[in-house]
């Protein structure tokens, strides 16, 4: 994988924008991870250097924040992200069978990437579509009312 | 029967625009409060219309407002939409923003008018994309049209709106932990007082409020007081929205008098248990609040008569505890989820919840012991409000606890057989 | 200054009724009236954020209340008529259940633990009375990480109280130390291994309540508290006199940690004086008199007896060893033979230092005044490295005008995270005014980089805004003149307006221009605050002697016999003059504790004792004249105080023989009636006959271990404990046990309070003054002795000359302090020497960082690495002061520069 060191001028001006909307420049960072990791599918050490040093923060500062939030990824993901609702709706719906089928289909559990790059799976708090339990995510798109069927469809829409 | 909420919502089709919902009678009201009310009226109005908070706590939302100073010498003052709904079973603020984005939009206008904040933020959580999409759009609608800006309707009130998506975390929807994730800091909460009506977002005075509160505020405008405590059947004023999830036949979210009972929500609006499916027990709000059971069918869901059952009316999303699920294993997936999410800042929480969570875990695989359960009433009893520093590890408790009450036998049934009885 | 009223309350604890002090919290209240509560998150310096729980006790609405409700007491603000009962049974009961909760994943490794024997996490468990942990799952582990060589890292033992990251970050202002992820992964430590930048990084330590964070350095010889021999001391390290304890065991000294004192250090100390001590266990330590070239048929005092009877003597004194020797080397040789061991350059910055302070004319703050301050100019000085326990200090100054806003805002000054986020990035005004950068730029609100001759100048120009009658500077540049106008301006409207300046830069004329601003801000209702920082640990107490200056006895000089106090002249001008001058005379005298070039040049060569294996006196940047204790008797009995060998030398040579000795507390009376203006030194700390209960107060704490065996290698009686003639302490464990005068607390140590943390019980109230008052005596005048004018002779505009350099010292925390850098891991973090240039010269001479440049200075030369500065200007160079590395240059100085070919 090329680590991209620096940030690229979309970035920056992506980043900045957000600058411009707060009293002093930290209070951006979050944002600004949002950015990088939009753009680059997960922060990096090295991304999370330049962030840092655009920001005028500490990397430790930054990595603080960073590594408090569910969704900024440290660590490099798939292609193709998929967030499986585990609370208790789904619970109570059965999502543990939908579970139980991603990872025959796909040999991978929660945290963990397949080989090919293609997904990486996670557990994820309540989606907020509980009156269609279960419900996963992949990327941006929202799947609700999973039945075991349906899945395989779903996966392979996936490259 | 009046849903003023949900009256131009339709899951058929798209939502109104600015133009239609202007058509329907949109942005009326946001034009009377500023145009023929001060300020102060808006509030006081607000106040005696008895809003409560619909974000889960229940709290005059005109009271909460009155404690901003409006002196001149505090210029910057923020509002704030809390859309983080990430309260597990609740799923209400999605469809208020997915389908009527203009009317949440021309409500936090209004309240931002009454306690004269410049600048607005919505807190929106990352998983809705389709309300970040809506309300981006409509947002832009209301700049074009000078509901937003600078000098909006010509009185000389300048109002910015921001959308800000989160990063995933449950404790963002604390409004103190959510005013640091504004600040592009750990979403740890902050300790009351000071109250961020006078210390918030960047130190500067600040009102937090749930999406369902800010959509009420357009139709009291219009309507007045009276008007808004007519509509509840209960002792709390207006509508709600509820919502089912779990077995029944037709899970999903209704508008509703508020103060109407769980059997009318469960049985007409519901649909009833699913087929085969059998009633054992409910979480009348989120996932945060008390199990009721069937002896409290008959309790009306509004804030007063659900805390004398002993739970909390909350974000008014019942999730259904059915007999094919098992008791343990479901207070453990919240216990799970609370145990996750609980920010590290403070020690009962911190501590106690993943505690509570490897006991229930090794009571539903069959490795509890009987003082497992002596454990689980000590946590319940220790990790009240007061003991931590904010109210996530009291919420995990209340389905704990009343699952220990309600469900005891269940729980010393996996102790004695040393299994599941549901696996 | 607004006199803060202080307003009683009436509270009652489980139905006593008790004094308290409106706008404390309630945690340090019950601290105060002596209640044992148990706490972690809480620290008196920083404040309460209610995180750890552990403080619980039950609040009631009032008197007929009898359901009340937990509350953190930390944050709880005292009201009149408040009624608490910490005795409540489910008060008790949630403090014992919280504890349980800390250690359901704490590895219980207490008997490998540093912290063992001195830990707060320990103490409070017992207070709690929580005995067995239910919980029977895996614990959380964590990895530990590299932290420098300082601070040991053992993340298990966390107990999450978050105090590490306030400390570090938020007081400190450290930026690599930080807690990361959430729920119970929280994790404190850096981005990556490596070492901690921040210069206070030792205080971790202490603030941390277990064994996280730990002092790396006692590692490497590790001592239980308990089996420690300790006394109260001074530091040697910088002039600012922090206040230490200093701990020993078998003959080594392996520990220093903070000693409070309300008007010094208060809870900190710096790195430098906490890991900077290992020059006393160093190996090259002299140990046995030596004589060169003497009758070697002769004793050593037969030759001392043939040196010191014939021929004419001098003394050089030194601004590193105490009042006592260098009154006793001025005794021995005389008034007019007795000279400062520093160049003459040096005595008039310091003397200039003194007539302005000591003269009554402007105010000198304390350290923990300046902690109180307003508006701070900073006039040619880097406190960070110069006197690095000003610059946490001065971090905290600028948080105080903000805080004004606060109690505005009805936010009480304990309520730390509430006042942070009311405060944000908001400011006091600080100005920073040094050739290059400092690391306190990131909090001034304007930074003004020039040559020294220059800073003088604004300096000169802002006295010249601020009052009519101060001098003019001629020729100002008008950019200068604005920022002058603009500093000025805030300075007049500040309150507490504090100029900091000092002898960093070796520029006389700046401490001139920031004695004109100070005197220039005076109005009746208010004196401004004037702070200097001096080179060493007792260049004040020398400096009072007014002695003629090294350079003098080396213009005209001319004796037999030289006794050198304990300083390294090589250290203090170029290598050839100081070879010149010693080669006058036919004795040379040297008296120290370790090997350098001086004591090369020996002819007799006693071994001294070094602060922590003696009594004596110095006298910090405030005039504040603080004794440090003897920690343990010295390896032999050839290791002496200076002091002790140079009065001996003096009686002797007045026929008086050893039995007839003089001791410490005659000495000083001796002193005081010699040199009036050190009157009040003899009082800076008990007699060495002062009992309590006719008992001595103890070095060594009740649970001392191993006295009838620790020598058993030798011999297997318990040898008898030595006898200290100099102090009331005493080199056992019986003894006085409880609350000594402050001058003489040896450790904190309290029943039930084995950590650091029993320090409330030895302080009036919690964050005050000690009981009987902070130790510690001022000596100079506060109130007005003669009158003085402003200073003038303004001295020139600096001009970059084609081919000319001036040097200006860089002075380095870790580097440029003598005895400092003994410490290997004080000398892991020192520089490699360097030349630091500007972007212009660099641009001019065609150079890059890291090209070796030949530096000439007079007579030496050296071949540096150049280091980039975007703020020196053109026509100045850094030199690292003092580094070990680097020869000895005399200040200031000017040379050439030229690129050296590869
Ligand atoms: C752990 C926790 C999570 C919360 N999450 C939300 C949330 O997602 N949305 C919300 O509106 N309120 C949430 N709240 C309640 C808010 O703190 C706050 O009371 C509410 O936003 C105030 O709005 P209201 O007065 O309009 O109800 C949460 C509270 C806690 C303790
Ligand atoms: S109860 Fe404590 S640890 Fe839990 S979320 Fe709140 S502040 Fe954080
Ligand atoms: S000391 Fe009070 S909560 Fe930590």
């Amino acid at each position: 994988m090329i680590i991209q060191e620096t940030l690229t001028p979309e970035e920056i001006e992506e980043i900045d924008h957000e600058i411009a909307l707060v009293p002093y420049r930290k209070a951006a960072c979050i944002e600004a991870l949002k950015i990088v990791q939009h753009h680059r599918g997960w922060i990096s050490d090295e991304s999370l250097q330049s962030i840092a040093d655009h920001l005028e923060m500490s990397v430790e500062e930054l990595d603080s924040v960073a590594t408090f939030y569910n969704l900024v990824f440290r660590k490099p993901v798939g292609r193709n992200v998929i967030l499986l609702c585990d609370s208790i709706s789904c619970y109570v719906m059965g999502y543990e069978k939908i579970y139980a089928q991603i990872r025959d289909r796909l040999h991978i559990s929660f945290g963990e990437t397949t080989p090919d790059g293609r997904f990486t799976l996670l557990p994820n708090a309540c989606l907020g579509t509980c009156d269609h339990a279960p419900a996963l995510m992949i990327n941006n798109e929202l799947y609700r009312d999973l039945t075991e069927d349906r899945l395989d469809e779903i996966l392979n829409g996936y490259h | 029967m009046e849903t003023p909420l949900t009256q131009h919502i339709s899951s058929d089709r798209p939502p109104y625009n600015l133009r239609d919902y202007e058509k329907v009678g949109g942005y009326q009201a946001l034009r009377k409060a500023l145009t023929t009310m001060t300020p102060a009226e808006v509030t006081k109005l607000v106040q005696e219309s008895d809003l409560k908070g619909r974000g889960g706590a229940g709290f005059n939302t005109g009271m909460k407002w009155s404690f901003v100073p409006m002196t001149d010498g505090t210029p910057i003052k923020y509002l704030i939409a809390n859309a983080d709904e990430m309260e597990p079973g609740t799923f209400k603020d999605r469809m208020l923003m997915e389908g009527n984005p203009h009317q949440f939009i021309e409500g936090m206008i209004i309240s931002a008018y009454a306690i004269q904040a410049n600048i607005s933020y919505i807190f929106l959580r990352w998983a809705y994309k389709k309300a970040g999409r809506l309300l981006l759009h409509a947002m832009e609608e209301a700049y074009a049209a000078g509901y937003l800006g600078k000098n909006i309707l010509g009185i000389g009130y300048n109002l910015e709106m921001h959308l800000h998506t989160g990063v995933g975390r449950y404790i963002c929807g604390e409004e103190t932990a959510l005013l640091n994730a504004l600040e592009g800091k750990r979403a740890t909460p902050r300790t009351k007082p000071p109250f961020p009506q006078v210390s918030g977002l960047f130190g500067k005075p600040t009102i937090v409020n749930n999406v369902e509160t800010f959509c009420n505020i357009p139709h009291i405008i219009q309507n007045g007081a009276q008007w808004f405590k007519d509509l509840s059947k209960g002792s709390d004023a207006g509508t709600k929205i509820y919502g089912i999830s779990g077995r029944v036949k037709k899970p999903g979210l209704w508008e509703l008098p508020m103060g109407v009972t769980m059997r009318e929500l469960i049985e007409v609006h519901g649909g009833g248990m699913a087929n085969g499916y059998e009633f054992r027990g409910a979480l009348p709000g989120g996932a945060s609040t008390d199990f009721l059971v069937k002896e409290h069918l008959d309790v009306k869901l509004d804030f007063k008569s659900v805390a004398a059952a002993g739970s909390r009316l909350g974000t008014g999303t019942m999730i259904i505890l059915d007999d094919h699920t098992c008791p343990v294993g479901f207070v453990h997936n919240l216990e799970h989820f609370f145990a996750q999410e609980s920010c590290g800042w403070c020690t009962p929480c911190r501590e106690g919840l993943p505690w509570t969570e490897k006991t229930l875990l090794s009571i539903e695989r069959g490795e509890g012991r009987p003082e497992d359960l002596d454990l689980l009433d000590m946590h319940t009893k220790y990790l009240g409000p007061g003991n931590t520093f904010c109210a996530l590890a009291p919420g995990a408790m209340e389905p704990l606890q009343s699952a220990l009450k309600y469900f005891r036998e269940d729980f010393e049934m996996h102790i004695t057989q040393k299994k599941c009885p549901w696996r | 200054m607004p006199l803060a009223v202080i307003i009683m309350a009436i509270i009652y604890i489980d139905k006593k009724p008790f004094e308290a002090k409106a706008g404390k919290n309630l945690l340090e209240t019950c601290l105060t009236l002596g209640f044992n509560l148990p706490y972690f998150c809480w620290h008196p310096a920083m404040g309460s954020v209610g995180a750890c729980r552990q403080c619980a006790v039950r609040l009631y609405k009032d008197e007929n209340d009898t359901t009340g409700r937990l509350v953190m007491s930390c944050m709880e603000g005292i009201r009149d008529n408040m009624y608490v009962s910490l005795d409540d049974p489910v008060a008790r009961d949630f403090r014992s259940q919280n504890m349980e909760w800390l250690m359901t994943n704490h590895p219980h490794d207490c008997a490998v633990c540093d912290e063992g024997g001195s830990c707060h996490l320990q103490d409070m468990t017992v207070m709690t009375g929580h005995s067995y942990r239910r919980f029977r799952y895996p614990k959380r582990t964590y990895k530990n990480q590299y932290l420098g060589p300082f601070i040991n890292h053992e993340m298990n033992r966390c107990i999450q109280c978050y105090r590490c990251v306030r400390f570090y970050k938020d007081y400190a202002g450290g930026k690599d130390l930080d807690v990361f992820a959430a729920h119970d992964h929280v994790y404190f430590g850096r981005e990556k291994d490596g070492i901690l930048e921040n210069e206070f990084s030792g205080n971790l330590a202490e603030v941390c309540p277990t064994g996280v964070f730990t002092d790396k350095t006692l590692k490497q010889h590790y001592t239980r508290k308990w089996d420690m021999t300790m006394a109260p001391s001074i530091c040697q390290h910088c002039s600012l006199g922090c206040n230490i304890i200093a701990g020993e065991r078998y003959g080594e000294l392996r520990q220093i940690t903070s000693r409070y004192n309300s008007e010094v250090n208060g809870y900190f100390i710096c790195d430098r004086g906490r890991f900077g001590y290992e020059f006393v266990n160093d190996v090259t330590r002299i140990q046995q008199p030596l004589i060169r070239n003497g009758n070697t048929g002769q004793s050593l005092f037969e030759n001392l007896k043939t040196v010191l009877s014939a021929g004419k003597m001098i003394g050089i004194g030194s601004p590193r060893a105490t009042l006592e020797a260098n009154f006793a080397l001025r005794q021995l040789v005389g008034k007019q033979n007795f000279y400062q061991g520093i160049p003459e350059h040096e005595a008039c910055l310091i003397q200039t230092v003194l007539e302005t302070s000591n003269g009554g004319h402007v105010h000198t703050p304390s350290l923990s005044e300046t902690e109180q301050a307003d508006v701070v100019l900073i006039l040619g000085e880097d406190p960070t490295n110069s006197a690095p326990r000003l610059a946490l200090a001065l971090r905290q100054a600028v948080r105080k005008k903000p805080l004004d806003n606060a109690s505005q805002a009805n936010i009480p000054a304990w309520h730390d995270a509430a006042l942070r986020e009311l405060i944000q990035d908001e400011k006091g005004e600080l100005f920073v005014a040094y050739p290059i950068e400092t690391k306190l730029d990131e909090l001034a609100a304007g930074t003004f980089r020039a040559a020294p001759d220059d800073i003088a100048r604004l300096g000169f120009a802002i006295a010249d805004c601020l009052s009519d009658a101060a001098p003019i500077p001629l020729r100002m540049d008008d950019h200068v003149l604005e920022t002058a106008r603009n500093i000025a301006a805030v300075l007049q409207k500040a309150e507490r307006p504090l100029i900091v300046s000092g002898t960093s830069l070796h520029n006389v004329d700046v401490i001139k221009a920031a004695f004109n601003i100070a005197l220039a801000l005076q109005t009746d209702q208010r004196k401004a605050a004037l702070c200097f920082t001096l080179p060493e640990c007792n260049s004040v107490g020398l400096g009072m002697m007014h002695a003629p200056s090294l350079d003098t006895a080396m213009e005209d000089v001319d004796a037999d016999t030289i006794v050198i106090l304990e300083n390294d002249l090589y250290r203090r001008g170029a290598k050839q003059a100081i070879d010149g001058f010693l080669a006058k005379f036919k004795n040379i005298i040297v008296l120290d504790h370790l090997h350098h070039a001086t004591t090369g040049k020996a002819t007799i060569l006693l071994p001294v004792a070094t602060f922590a294996e003696g009594e004596g006196t110095l006298v910090n940047n405030e005039g504040r004249a603080q004794r440090f204790f003897q920690v343990f008797m010295p390896k032999n009995e050839n290791i002496r105080e200076s002091w002790r060998w140079l009065d001996e030398f003096h009686q002797f040579c007045q026929g008086k023989m050893p039995d007839e000795l003089n001791e410490l507390d005659h000495l000083l009376e001796e002193l005081v009636t010699v040199m009036p203006q050190f009157k009040g030194v003899e009082t800076v700390a008990p007699p060495s006959g002062f009992r309590i209960n006719g008992q001595r107060i103890p070095r060594e704490p009740h649970r001392f271990s191993g006295r009838t065996s620790m020598q058993a290698n030798v011999a297997v009686s318990e040898p008898k404990p030595p006898e200290d003639t100099d102090s009331p302490l005493s080199y056992t464990m019986e003894g006085y046990r409880g609350i000594p005068p402050a001058p003489l607390i040896p450790f904190y140590w309290s029943p039930g309070w084995n950590s650091g943390q029993s320090l409330h019980k030895y302080q009036i109230e919690v964050g005050g003054p000690l009981h009987g008052g902070d130790p510690g005596k001022r000596l100079f005048h506060e109130d007005l002795v003669s009158k003085a004018g402003f200073q003038d002779n303004i001295p020139c505009a600096f001009k970059p000359h084609n081919g000319e350099t001036v040097f200006v010292p860089v002075s380095h925390i870790f580097g440029s302090d003598e005895l400092s850098v003994y410490s290997p891991s004080v000398t892991s973090r020192t520089p490699k020497p360097y030349v630091m240039i500007g972007r212009q010269d660099a641009a001019r001479l065609q150079v890059t960082e890291g090209d070796l440049l030949n530096v000439r200075i007079g007579g030496v030369a050296m071949d540096l690495p150049v280091k980039g500065s975007d703020a020196l200007p053109e026509g100045l160079a850094g030199i690292p002061f003092n580094l070990p590395s680097m020869p000895g240059l005399s200040w200031p100085c000017k040379g050439t520069l030229t690129l050296l070919k590869p």
